[in-house]
């Protein structure tokens, strides 16, 4: 099966009720496949104008009460951002798949990159932290596609599928497990008396479902608990945004998912998605190559880079654009003063070779 | 007050100017929504950004205050999410017409089960008076300080020819016609849609010689001319809004399948 086949099941195990779509390479399989399952399991399906429309459809969708997903690329996703930033202020779950394909502009359509890390967490105005997956096989497009829609509905946030040209046609494996655990929205009780709406303080406050009574009010605007907008208030800016983070930042541990092969190795690779494949047919051959593969990365495993950086003498990061994640593994690693962090990258749509990775680890000390 | 219950009073005061046609638009979507019986809570307003789309933010239902320009497409995510839900748009010309005007054509183009109300008062309000999409040619606005060089979209015939089920235009002067042509569209399937021409004093009169709220509807009046009227004087490609002519009647009234019932395969709801 195909990675974006394999996204499309996962997305139905999790309990995808509506999708909306545009073409676009390298993600359209997706929406394919999407138009045919749908209908099959009582869901829709609609193909929309633009990206702009995409992401409002599925916004609108999800506070009809429905788990709702996108899919697109590059362009596609550049068009997303402002209902990116929306969905992140009025705490909509959706998810997002960005099938990542060189850049800038229209780039290779057809070929891999992973150029647009930072773009995922900083796409659109405003502070705000969102959930961001990377899958780097067949099997993890499903598994992964499962958590996205479970994060997104836990913590109330949009939640984004970082696939990759190569991991969308790429074909593989998949083992469909009997059971997959899902997680849905919590809805609060629907008052006697008074306003009914009124979000609690909780860092993730319940989920009024329009129809079932209670009188929701969603905003893009700077809101209080009680459907007052309040764009001049400090306090309630202060405590709306600091919220928006929190809610993700004080859950890590919860939300950071990533694999670590030979823990105790002095050389380790940090990689993530398509870029992680060759590190881990290394450091399954030589144990003495350690890899800390991120699953998760937004919000980044921090305390596993900084293990990494306390514990390995030296230690390589791969990446398929001009150097994203290893800024922040170098902050990391900088501030327990660690200095040996390298870096590799390929730019050509083309996932990194063994050999060459291979090549720059027999150099590096350890 | 006669329409208490679908206020959420607890937002007022309100942030519309006085001699505003919103506070008219809305009265007679209150006369006409509870003619139909419709359930409140079954209902969800949908705006935009702009003034016309803080409508939604003082009635008593589920809200969705969404982005600038894309109120049709989270419209069009909610109803196909769930048919039950009777979904109402209200937003200005800027939002609708213009940043939104894609989702508008394909919108119609779609016949998806939702009602469109775009108040049109010739100027983006909320920014302090800029050209619109609609703004007629040669009308003064801050930011075609000597008349606006180009020409208008005519929304209700965009609406038209782009496929919608139902499509009226009155302005705030035609209070009583606006009701029907509200009630009407509630009932009906498909996309609905309703220009209300409205008055903005602070934006578009005082710099068009119609500060006075009074001044701008004597000149709604005087400019509008029942859409049967315009067809027997044979006035056939007049160039509305340009002319200095607004058509005001019903323009579409059909039954194409809506979205809905092609996808759904059955009626969503009886209302009888």
């Amino acid at each position: 099966m195909q990675g974006n086949e394999a996204c499309v099941e996962g997305a139905i195990a999790a309990g995808v009720r509506f999708f909306a779509g545009y073409p676009i390479t390298p993600s359209t399989e997706i929406a394919e496949r999407l138009a045919v399952r749908l209908p099959e399991i009582g869901g829709v399906f609609i193909q929309m104008e633009d990206e702009l429309a995409c992401i409002s459809a599925i916004v609108g969708a999800s506070w009809a009460g429905a788990k709702s997903m996108t899919a697109t690329s590059g362009p596609g996703f550049s068009l997303m951002q402002e209902g990116i930033g929306y969905a992140a202020m009025t705490e909509t779950p959706i998810v997002i798949v960005n099938v990542m394909r060189g850049g800038p502009s229209t780039g290779q359509p057809t070929r891999a990159s992973q150029a647009d890390v930072m773009q995922v967490k900083w796409g659109s105005h405003g502070d705000y932290q969102l959930i961001a997956l990377a899958p780097y096989s067949v099997q993890e497009s499903y598994d992964l596609t499962v958590d996205a829609f479970n994060l997104a509905e836990k913590y109330r946030v949009p939640t984004v599928l970082l696939s990759d040209a190569e991991l969308a046609h790429m074909r593989g494996d998949l083992i469909i497990p009997e059971r997959v655990e899902i997680v849905n929205r919590k809805e609060p009780g629907v008052p006697k008396t008074g306003p009914a709406y009124d979000i609690s303080d909780e860092l993730v406050p319940p989920f009024p479902v329009f129809g079932h009574g209670h009188k929701g009010f969603v905003t893009g605007m700077t809101h209080d608990s009680k459907s007052n907008i309040t764009p001049e208030d400090e306090e309630i800016q202060e405590q709306l945004v600091r919220r928006l983070s929190e809610k993700i930042l004080k859950n890590q541990k919860d939300i950071c998912r990533f694999e670590i092969i030979n823990p105790d190795a002095e050389k380790f690779v940090i990689a993530y998605g398509a870029s992680s494949m060759a590190p881990k047919e290394i450091a399954m051959r030589n144990p003495h190559v350690g890899l800390l593969r991120l699953k998760t990365v937004w919000p980044l495993p921090e305390e596993q880079i900084l293990d990494v950086a306390q514990n390995a003498t030296s230690i390589l990061v791969v990446e398929m654009n001009m150097g994203q994640i290893v800024r922040e593994v170098q902050r990391l690693a900088c501030s327990i003063g660690c200095r040996a962090v390298r870096f590799y990258s390929d730019l050509g749509g083309y996932p990194p070779r063994m050999s060459k990775i291979q090549a720059i680890l027999d150099k590096m000390k350890g | 007050m006669e329409f208490e219950k679908f206020f959420r009073t607890e937002r007022f005061p309100h942030v519309f100017c006085p001699g505003c046609g919103n506070g008219t638009v809305m009265n007679c979507f209150f006369r006409a929504f509870s003619n139909t019986g419709i359930d409140l809570d079954k209902t969800v307003l949908v705006g935009g950004i702009g003034c016309a789309s803080r409508i939604p933010l003082y009635i008593n239902s589920d809200m969705i205050h969404t982005t600038h320009g894309r109120a049709i497409p989270f419209a069009i995510g909610l109803k196909l999410a769930n048919p039950e839900l009777d979904i109402v748009v209200i937003g200005g010309d800027g939002d609708i017409g213009a940043i939104g005007g894609n989702h508008l054509v394909n919108g119609c183009r779609r016949n998806v089960d939702i009602t469109v109300i775009c108040i049109n008062n010739y100027t983006y309000g909320m920014t302090g008076g800029q050209t619109s999409t609609t703004t007629p040619h040669g009308f003064k606005s801050s930011t075609s300080p000597t008349g606006n060089p180009e020409y208008p979209f005519d929304l209700a015939e965009l609406a038209s020819t782009a496929g919608a089920n139902f499509v009226a235009r009155w302005t705030v002067r035609h209070v009583h016609e606006l009701v029907k042509s509200i009630e009407k569209a509630l009932q009906k399937k498909g996309f609905r849609f309703i220009e209300v021409i409205s008055t903005c004093p602070t934006g578009f009169g005082r710099r068009n010689r119609m500060g006075d709220p009074a001044q701008q509807l004597e000149w709604l009046k005087k400019s509008s001319v029942k859409r049967e009227k315009i067809r027997e004087a044979a006035f056939d490609h007049i160039d509305l809004n340009i002319l200095g002519y607004i058509s005001i009647g019903e323009f579409v009234d059909r039954d194409r399948k809506s979205l809905g019932e092609i996808l759904f395969g059955v009626e969503e709801h009886e209302r009888d």
